[in-house]
């Protein structure tokens, strides 16, 4: 889609200093402490992934906005297709095969963004449409995670054997650990009971900092709850889906948790777990496919975090976030159609406002 | 006094520094003067002066036509060189009728003008009929007739005069000038018009930007406990009146009503202090400060200009352009309209010229909407710009008025924060207008088919009365010829009625 350009006549003739570009950069922005820890604690493997994975989406983009016929230069400096590639980097297992990241790249820009149309055209959020596909094509690489191996520490991978994980196709057996959120679920499913189960395999702080198994920068809830309120206070986002995706995860969690205590984990297991903090301040709040309207937005929030609770809990997968998060984005035209703001001196219904009094009407 | 809060909104960079600190000076007399027979909202006025004649300051020029109307003064003594049309002081640059005078340097009033020794003294139709035909017209941009608005009280039940001294378009500094530098008569033209009201309350409302401005007024109303005055954040558009007016009393104007409906009317400082000048003085509204600002601007400054003054006179007077200007506007940047060349006239309306750089406007090859709902958020008026749009972009007007398109107030604060670079506003006005278009034709159509219907049912009344005088006649002459055979009857002669309606 390209906008007609209008011999611009109407005003204003001020703008705030904004632009795509920069909405996109502070996003990035805001993701790269998470993603500089996610590389120091996966090391070489990691980084060659990122690599990867967002070339793979700037070639993409490239490819779709020639074959489209569009300004390829404007359109690829708006930022959006790297972002795009670098969430969905930090979405996969850091340890998986260079393809994973390719066709991850391909499927997100391609299909589930530039068949759309391109840029704010799109219906779902792309790295995350990227992000099931794979996990449905490809279980097990999706779901080979590995022990954290810090950057330089003893027995990480150099820098060579990091290109002969990624690219090599070399297996890493002797790395490999499970998401806790995948553990728990797999013990859960063997009627394992939590107070077993938890000891031992997951405490608040370790999951809070991140120093666990998991995706490439989903790890530290700390770092991403950083980026988040770095996002609010820029204003690129608002406070509404973030907050009240967390709260419905939270209190479903623990009402189910003081239901049945054995088999229901409390609240901040599931906010420090898996792609959860992620989720909600930086693909839930994707803005392109997330309802336009305050009310549209606590309604949407709402939602994904109901999704994702259920899903994890009563569903063959540990982790829903991408689940929920898509889900809802099929649902924002729904929600944009129906809840508007409403509009000055009408009703909700539209109707011009009435005052009990007559106000200044002559009677 | 307490204040309520109103949705959206935007803080675009005020810049007022540029003139606030420059005190109103009077222009020099210009050696000619293009006045404009349309300076307000409604019907243009009809000349009422011939080429070559003299006239003096404040010389009717010409009468207002109807109810919604405003005459035109003459600025200045001098001579009329003509009865033409010039370019308009309008981004089409079209030539209006204009008349052109050529000021003799005398700058005599005439010998008629003379004011009211006590308005108060005055009934409120004869402040409002004094007003009118001192040409007074809203000065605050939107130049609707002031008397008009004075005569609201016949129909509503109005409790609260708002003075609407926002002044939240950047740049624009002359309410704030003539608040700071005339407050007196300022409240003085507030009090007329309260009194021609007929209202209890007064409440004046200005920006935080402006606290000098807040100061003096404060002094000047002192002796007046009616008078209040209401310190605003400065968020734009806080001078919208219906903005104004619900940040004053927490209520919302019904939409397509008039703040009268929630009994309050709104007048600019401006306004006031031409009503003031009216009925203190008997001058009619001749010359308006005008604040000529930007950064291509070489000194920027207040001046208090004779209408029809050439732009290219008062940017002259400012020292000519700093650099070349990348956009020329009449007004503020977020609602003011593109000015086509420096020799249009200064009008009722002109608050502003602004010279803006490029920096200044920062406009950008727009970009596809990624849906952020920055616009959402900024609307005041609780509307979806992005929808609104993108209906209007693909020519679904009536999808676009569904969504309210009607209701938007064309303040721009979407336009502004769209990191797109979408012009939103554009789309709208486009709509707009085009639904204004196809309503005339409508109306038009309605009329052409009312009239038709008339002239049909016109034409039949006609055949049917012929009809029956013929049958009339006929019967007549029957009964005639029965007469005639028949013995002849007592003498009674049967007067013959007029068959009326037979003239078209």
């Amino acid at each position: 889609m390209s906008i007609e350009t209008p011999a611009v006549t109407a005003g204003p003739f001020a703008h705030e200093r904004v632009s795509i570009s920069r909405t996109m950069g502070l996003v990035m922005l805001a993701l790269l402490p998470a993603t500089l820890f996610g590389f120091w604690q996966f090391g070489w493997p990691a980084i060659h992934l990122f690599i990867a994975t967002v070339l793979a989406a700037l070639l993409a983009e490239a490819m779709s906005l020639r074959v489209a016929g569009k300004p390829v230069r404007p359109y690829l400096m708006d930022g959006s297709a790297l972002l795009t590639g670098w969430l969905l980097a930090m979405s996969l297992p850091p340890w998986a095969p260079w393809w994973i990241g390719v066709v991850g790249s391909f499927l997100a820009i391609v299909v589930a963004k530039q068949v759309f149309g391109g840029i704010g055209q799109n219906l779902f959020n792309p790295a995350m449409v990227a992000r099931v596909a794979l996990l449905i094509a490809f279980p097990l690489e999706m779901t080979s995670f590995v022990a954290p191996t810090p950057l330089f520490s003893a027995g990480a991978p150099g820098l060579v054997e990091g290109l002969a994980i990624t690219f090599g196709g070399q297996g890493f057996d002797a790395f490999s650990g499970a998401t806790v959120l995948g553990h728990v679920r797999t013990e859960l499913g063997q009627g394992e009971a939590l107070s077993t189960i938890l000891p031992g395999l997951y405490a608040p702080v370790s999951g809070a900092i991140g120093t666990v198994a998991g995706s490439l920068g989903e790890t530290s809830a700390l770092l991403i709850l950083l980026g988040g309120l770095f996002l609010l206070y820029k204003r690129i986002i608002t406070w509404h889906i973030p907050l009240v995706m967390l709260g419905t995860i939270a209190l479903l969690a623990t009402l189910m948790h003081l239901y049945d205590p054995e088999h229901y984990t409390g609240a901040l297991y599931h906010l420090v777990s898996g792609a959860t903090l992620l989720g909600a301040f930086f693909i839930a709040t994707d803005l392109v496919t997330s309802p336009v309207s305050t009310r549209g937005q606590i309604l949407f929030g709402a939602g994904c975090g109901l999704l994702v609770y259920v899903i994890r809990t009563w569903t063959g997968y540990p982790e829903g976030v991408a689940f929920a998060i898509l889900l809802m984005n099929a649902c924002t035209p729904l929600i944009d159609h129906y809840v508007k703001p409403r509009i000055y001196g009408r009703d909700r219904k539209g109707a011009p406002i009435e005052y009990a009094d007559g106000a200044g009407a002559n009677q | 006094m307490k204040l309520f809060k109103i949705r959206g909104g935007v803080h675009p960079d005020d810049r007022k520094h540029l003139a606030a600190g420059q005190s109103i000076e009077i222009l020099p007399m210009p050696a000619l003067l293009h006045i404009p027979l349309q300076q307000h909202i409604g019907a243009p006025a009809s000349p009422a002066v011939r080429r070559g004649q003299h006239v003096a300051k404040g010389d009717r020029l010409a009468n207002g036509q109807g109810v919604i109307s405003a005459p035109v003064h003459a600025p200045t003594s001098g001579r009329v060189m003509g009865v033409g049309s010039y370019p308009a002081h309008h981004a089409s640059g079209l030539s209006v009728p204009t008349i052109t005078l050529k000021p003799d340097g005398e700058d005599r009033w005439g010998d008629s003008i003379q004011g009211v020794a006590d308005p108060f003294a005055l009934d409120p139709d004869e402040i409002a009929a004094r007003v009118a035909a001192a040409g007074v017209v809203g000065l605050g941009g939107a130049t609707f007739p002031a008397a008009v608005k004075l005569n609201l009280r016949k129909k509503y039940r109005l409790h609260t005069l708002v003075i609407n001294g926002a002044e939240c378009e950047p740049y624009l500094t002359c309410d704030d000038r003539l608040m700071r530098e005339r407050a007196e008569a300022v409240i003085d033209g507030i009090r007329i018009m309260a009194h021609a009201l007929g209202v209890e309350r007064v409440v004046i409302g200005i920006e935080n930007n402006k606290p000098e401005a807040q100061a003096s007024m404060v002094v000047a109303a002192s002796a007046y406990p009616s008078i209040r005055l209401a310190r605003l954040p400065t968020r734009y558009p806080m001078g919208s009146e219906k903005h104004l007016v619900q940040t004053l009393t927490g209520r919302e104007t019904p939409a397509r009503g008039l703040t009268a409906d929630i009994g309050v009317v709104v007048h600019n400082p401006a306004t006031a202090f031409a009503v003031h000048e009216a009925l203190r003085f008997g001058y009619p509204l001749v010359s308006r400060v005008v604040t000529i600002s930007g950064g291509a601007i070489a000194q920027p400054r207040n001046l208090q200009a004779p209408l029809g003054t050439r732009i290219q006179d008062l940017i002259d007077y400012c020292g000519g352009f700093r650099e070349e200007p990348a956009r020329l506007i009449s007004g503020g940047p977020m609602m003011g309209q593109p000015l086509p060349s420096t020799r249009v006239p200064t009008v009722k309306g002109s608050n502003g010229v602004l010279a803006l750089t490029a920096a200044e406007t920062n406009q950008r090859d727009p970009m596809p909407c990624i849906r952020c709902g920055s616009c959402v958020q900024a609307c005041p008026c609780g509307l979806v710009p992005l929808e609104m749009a993108a209906h209007a972009r693909t020519g679904d007007l009536e999808g676009a008025v569904k969504l309210g398109l009607m209701d938007c107030i064309g303040c721009g604060s979407c336009s502004y924060v769209c990191p797109g670079h979408i012009p939103l506003v554009q789309f709208f006005n486009y709509a707009k207008g085009e639904m204004a278009a196809r309503g005339r034709v409508k109306q038009k159509q309605a009329e052409t088919k009312r009239l038709a219907e008339q002239r049909t049912a016109r034409i039949e009344e006609i055949k049917r009365a012929k009809r029956e005088a013929m049958d009339r006649r006929r019967r007549e002459a029957a009964a005639k010829k029965q007469a005639e055979a028949d013995p002849p009857a007592p003498a009674t002669i049967t007067e013959q009625p007029v068959a009326a309606g037979t003239e078209a």
